[in-house]
């Protein structure tokens, strides 16, 4: 199994390893409901080092960026970031990615379950003046989230980082070392980082540390997969694997804002145009009205007619109800719809609702 | 990790607590840490049904994972904890005692010797 540069960091803090994506991740410490409202409350920092990363380099680049994902690369300048998908032909999505424009090449960010699979399709994909370099294993990864993550980084670098809008990237030096720093993030939080840096081990460590005496003050925690799936799940984030797959197009997983189907030619463009005039499910959120959590996989009931199926569940935190995501028939898919879904032996009620779950 | 040496424990990671003739049941600390963050108990036996021992007689959710609760003896059960998915956490930080999850009265005391000792446990968990 992989490691990343921070696993004796997450064993001498007690982090409970478990096997995610080929890697040996935490996906708690001290736990994931403390380690949720740390995030919400003040900041927690994340390992998101098993995350992959492709720089995209040559002449063709944009013509190549921009005919893989659904996004528009032409709106997208230099220091940009950019949330898109890349879909085959028929309109699967083979993953969702960030695009991060850095002038002269492009630095593909993908999730770590895709990465040999994601850089075989590009590959096939491949035209014009073009290469690709995985660049994922001398890469580390931290996400350092919540309203206090701005102070706390502001510590440890000259970038201005008030002024870095959301979707904004800089490359300078965090703790006397080289990295590029980016305004975003996957739990919600609107004031929220991630930073790509060396993954020498050596170097890592002093950067966590660095972070973790900077965020002293404000009770920065760490905080583990688990969390980073709660945190995702109260804004609706969908999660590759769980929430949409080669099975799904971006119009059924409700990824229709991040497809610009007015942008010219792109992979799976005709599929995508003939979903979005007819489709037959979509994925929506939903609220449980019972303590009973649903999850992945469970089937979704209105009466005895099957509606759909479960992507996504698990409490919130937050809102102290269980919530969760499912593709749902074309139909039944109005915020307000009631719906059962089945779990184990019963049958739980739930309400079709507006996502995000938290605003 | 605590395992009170006078309680019984078994295989699925759960503890055994003999009161006159009542067992009072709930799982490990080591189970409630390895589960995580405990959000909901959901007994499927019925109070004043029949169990064998071994038998799953609900499950236990935890923000991550779901877990079968199986009954540790053979016997009738007389009561659940109901109050505690008004608090599951209970089950996380204090599983001995509030944390509790079922009542069996046994039907086969005997079945309490196959039982494992404190010192057995640790050493099945490796503790």
């Amino acid at each position: 199994m992989k490691k990343t540069a921070f696993y004796n960091i997450h064993k001498s803090l007690g982090g409970k390893l478990v096997e995610f994506a080929g890697f040996e991740m935490p996906v708690q410490y001290e736990g994931i409901i403390a380690e949720h409202k740390a995030v919400r409350e003040s900041a927690g920092i994340f390992d998101v080092s098993h995350m992959g990363e492709v720089e995209v380099r040559g002449k063709d680049a944009f013509d190549f960026v921009q005919r893989i994902t659904t996004n528009d690369v032409s709106k997208l300048e230099k220091g940009d970031v950019q949330y898109s998908a890349m879909c085959l032909k028929d309109g699967g999505i083979v993953d969702d990615l960030l695009v991060y424009n850095f002038g002269g090449h492009y630095m593909l960010v993908i999730n770590a379950s895709n990465i040999d699979k994601d850089i075989k399709w590009m590959e096939e994909n491949l035209s014009g003046d073009v290469t690709l370099k995985n660049i994922s294993d001398e890469t580390s990864l931290l996400a350092v989230q919540g309203k206090n993550s701005i102070n706390i980084l502001q510590k440890l670098t000259d970038i201005d980082l008030s002024q870095m809008e959301y979707y904004k990237f800089a490359e300078g030096k965090i703790a006397g070392q080289d990295a590029v720093i980016s305004h975003t993030g996957y739990t919600g939080e609107k004031i929220c980082f991630e930073i790509y840096s060396s993954s020498d081990v050596e170097k890592s460590e002093a950067l966590w540390n660095a972070i973790m005496e900077a965020g002293k003050e404000y009770n920065l925690k760490p905080a583990g997969l688990g969390a980073r799936d709660t945190l995702r799940l109260e804004y609706a984030f969908r999660l590759y694997g769980n929430d949409m797959d080669e099975s799904n197009n971006t119009i059924e997983a409700g990824l229709g804002w991040i497809t610009k189907t007015d942008k010219g030619d792109f992979n799976g463009k005709e599929a995508i145009l003939k979903a979005k005039e007819n489709p037959e499910r979509k994925l929506v959120g939903f609220v449980v009205e019972d303590r009973m959590p649903a999850r992945h996989g469970q089937e979704v009931f209105s009466g005895d007619e099957k509606i759909g199926i479960v992507t996504s569940g698990s409490l919130s935190p937050m809102l102290n109800k269980n919530i969760g995501m499912a593709y749902i028939k074309k139909g039944f898919n109005k915020t307000g719809t009631p719906v059962e879904i089945s779990v184990r032996d019963k049958r739980i009620k739930a309400t079709i609702t507006k996502t995000p779950f938290l605003q | 990790m605590n395992f009170p040496a006078a309680l019984k424990y078994s295989k699925d990671h759960e503890w055994v607590k003999l009161d006159g003739d009542v067992c009072t049941i709930g799982v490990t600390d080591y189970a409630q840490g390895e589960l995580g963050d405990i959000i909901y108990l959901d007994i499927t036996a019925d109070t004043g049904s029949e169990v064998n021992a071994g038998e799953v007689i609900g499950s236990i959710e935890a923000v991550k994972t779901v877990s079968e609760v199986y009954s540790p003896v053979s016997g009738k059960i007389i009561e659940f904890n109901s109050g505690i998915n008004d608090n599951p956490s209970l089950v996380n930080t204090d599983p001995y005692d509030a944390g509790w999850l079922i009542k069996i009265q046994p039907s086969n005391m005997d079945e309490l010797n196959n039982l494992l000792s404190s010192d057995d446990y640790k050493a099945l968990i490796g503790a």
